[in-house]
């Protein structure tokens, strides 16, 4: 079997070549973020931590820290309870429109937010919202509930029915029996559905830098924009050591999901109807 | 089991509620605006006029929309079809069945580029390919010039770009799509003297075909609406060489404040969006 054991090292180099690839353009950013000095190319840093200091000294930065957690997590909070809500006659009860309804909400899943956004802050304008954080925080709700809905539905659907009917017949209601036996056993769905939505809106740059405008309103994703644009010389360690720690939230977050997800990677749930 | 209520749909309400008012509406203005000469902000808003077809006239002979039509095309072929789903697809296959540390490892490096914000990918991406970046140090070990490629090369940088960023999304769709795969098939093949590439030609691909498509669907929507990462690694430059429908619209709304005619873009976007997105769902054979 030498030929097979050839055709084996021969995956395995090829494997390495396209992993190195895809870490090449990381080890910059790890590289740098640790140098004063630091350049756009690779280079052995004096490995300090001056950069992340000087990043987390500065209160605007960290202002922009915390406006994203909040734009992001009153997003992913809003997004489960409306999508637990509608997942629940969704999954439990016959509906004339439902099949529709369904359909609506998979077509809606799949198109491209960027199409909306010229007339969305027209809309804002007109309505005298824009630079407002809550509303762009209903619009990114918005944004992102049809795919919460979706995937609530999908995991609500594995739970079973005849927990709750053992509730309704200790006399509990339609919805103590959503909030104390179906809410708890989804707490995995529900929690991949809150990261999925956090990290996503953590990571949008492009709606929160239509809709809001004054410097003290942007999130982190904006802001490091500006960082980049505005410094004539940039400051690449700073830069570096600030995308990393802008990163860090989407990487444990993803690290966490990945234990809900027992049941690895499918379309969201889009294989089950 | 299922029951009939006449009260379960008020549990909808909350939803339908805000896809009313942040999902539907805009959809609708993208329609009537379109076709309006709406320019500057505040009062031009108020005192709108209808133009009819004049933004879409202006539309289609305006070079500079029809090289961005292109340019998109261009972009979604390299960086959606051909870059991630079948990079995507070769880096699951080549996975399968390989050292578990191994694949772990490779994982989590083609994963990275996926968790990673958009914006962070752009600025990697820059300093990657920049005149003294990553990229240029490299082929200087083995004594190649350096290449200004943002400039020379910017639609190639920002297809490789989008590739690095995505691909992982595709691997992973494919690998549980391949896991899927009952082990004895292929087995059997093997015994009866099939080479891999006939396994991989009569087996593997038709079983998977399925999911091939759906995520091919997925990929050129998500990739149709990539803005941030030409944004800000090129703003759409140098020139508009790299500036695909999105970023045409933008430029045409917010730097020109041509907003009837950067809302006419958007619903060229959105028609393109909902055809697309049709396909994919025809391709998944849902059953609700």
């Amino acid at each position: 079997m030498v030929k097979h054991r050839l055709q084996r090292n021969i995956q395995y180099g090829i494997l390495v070549v396209l992993g190195l690839c895809f870490l090449v353009p990381l080890f910059w950013i790890l590289l740098a973020s640790f140098d004063t000095n630091a350049q756009q190319g690779i280079r052995f840093p004096n490995f300090t931590l001056d950069n992340f200091s000087a990043v987390l000294g500065d209160s605007g930065n960290l202002r922009s820290f915390g406006v994203g957690v909040i734009l992001s997590g009153g997003q992913a909070t809003l997004v489960v309870i409306a999508s637990v809500l509608a997942a629940y006659p969704l999954s439990r009860y016959e509906m004339r429109f439902k099949k529709s309804f369904l359909l609506s909400i998979l077509f809606m899943t799949a198109l491209p937010i960027t199409a909306v956004m010229v007339p969305v802050f027209q809309m804002f304008l007109y309505f005298k919202l824009q630079n407002s954080i809550f509303a762009t925080m209903l619009f990114l709700t918005s944004s992102s509930l049809p795919y919460g809905i979706w995937m609530m539905k999908s995991f609500m659907d594995s739970v079973p029915i005849d927990l709750e009917e053992a509730a309704w017949i200790d006399g509990a209601s339609i919805w103590g029996g959503l909030r104390k036996v179906v809410a708890p056993l989804m707490l995995p769905g529900i929690a991949t559905i809150a990261i999925f939505t956090f990290s996503g809106s953590w990571g949008n740059f492009f709606v929160p830098y239509i809709l809001l405008q004054t410097p003290e309103k942007l999130p982190a994703s904006v802001t490091i924009y500006q960082f980049f644009g505005s410094h004539g010389m940039v400051e690449y360690g700073r830069l570096a050591a600030f995308s990393l720690l802008y990163t860090m939230p989407s990487v444990v977050l993803y690290m966490f999901s990945q234990r809900y997800m027992s049941k690895g990677f499918s379309m969201g749930g889009a294989t089950k109807g | 089991m299922k029951r009939k209520s006449k009260g379960a749909f008020l549990f909808l309400t909350p939803s339908v509620l805000l896809l009313l008012i942040f999902f539907i509406v805009p959809i609708i203005l993208t329609i009537y605006f379109a076709f309006t000469n709406m320019a500057l902000t505040g009062s031009a808003a108020r005192n709108l006029q209808f133009i009819g077809f004049q933004n879409f006239t202006n539309m289609f002979q305006d070079p500079d929309f029809r090289i961005s039509v292109w340019r998109t095309l261009v972009f979604l072929i390299f960086s959606a079809v051909i870059g991630q789903v079948i990079l995507g697809f070769i880096l699951a296959l080549l996975m399968k069945e390989k050292n578990v540390t191994f694949r772990r490892i490779i994982g989590i490096i083609v994963i990275a580029g996926w968790v990673t914000p958009e914006i962070v990918v752009a600025f990697c991406m820059v300093a990657f390919f920049s005149d003294n970046g990553t990229l240029n140090q490299i082929i200087g070990w083995f004594g190649i010039s350096p290449v200004s490629w943002l400039f020379s090369f910017p639609m190639v940088s920002v297809i490789i770009a989008n590739i690095w960023h995505g691909t992982a999304f595709s691997m992973m769709v494919y690998q549980s799509a391949l896991d899927e795969i009952p082990k004895d098939i292929e087995e059997a093949a093997t015994i009866d003297g099939a080479n891999n590439f006939k396994i991989l030609r009569y087996i593997t691909i038709p079983m998977v075909k399925g999911s091939i498509v759906t995520n091919m669907m997925l990929v050129t929507l998500q990739t149709l609406g990539v803005f941030t990462l030409i944004y800000t690694m090129t703003g759409g430059g140098p020139g508009t060489s790299t500036q695909t429908l999105p970023v045409f619209m933008y430029n045409q709304a917010f730097v020109n404040y041509q907003f009837g005619y950067g809302t006419a873009i958007s619903l060229v976007l959105l028609v393109i969006g909902i055809v697309a997105s049709l396909f994919y769902m025809k391709s998944m054979k849902v059953k609700v």
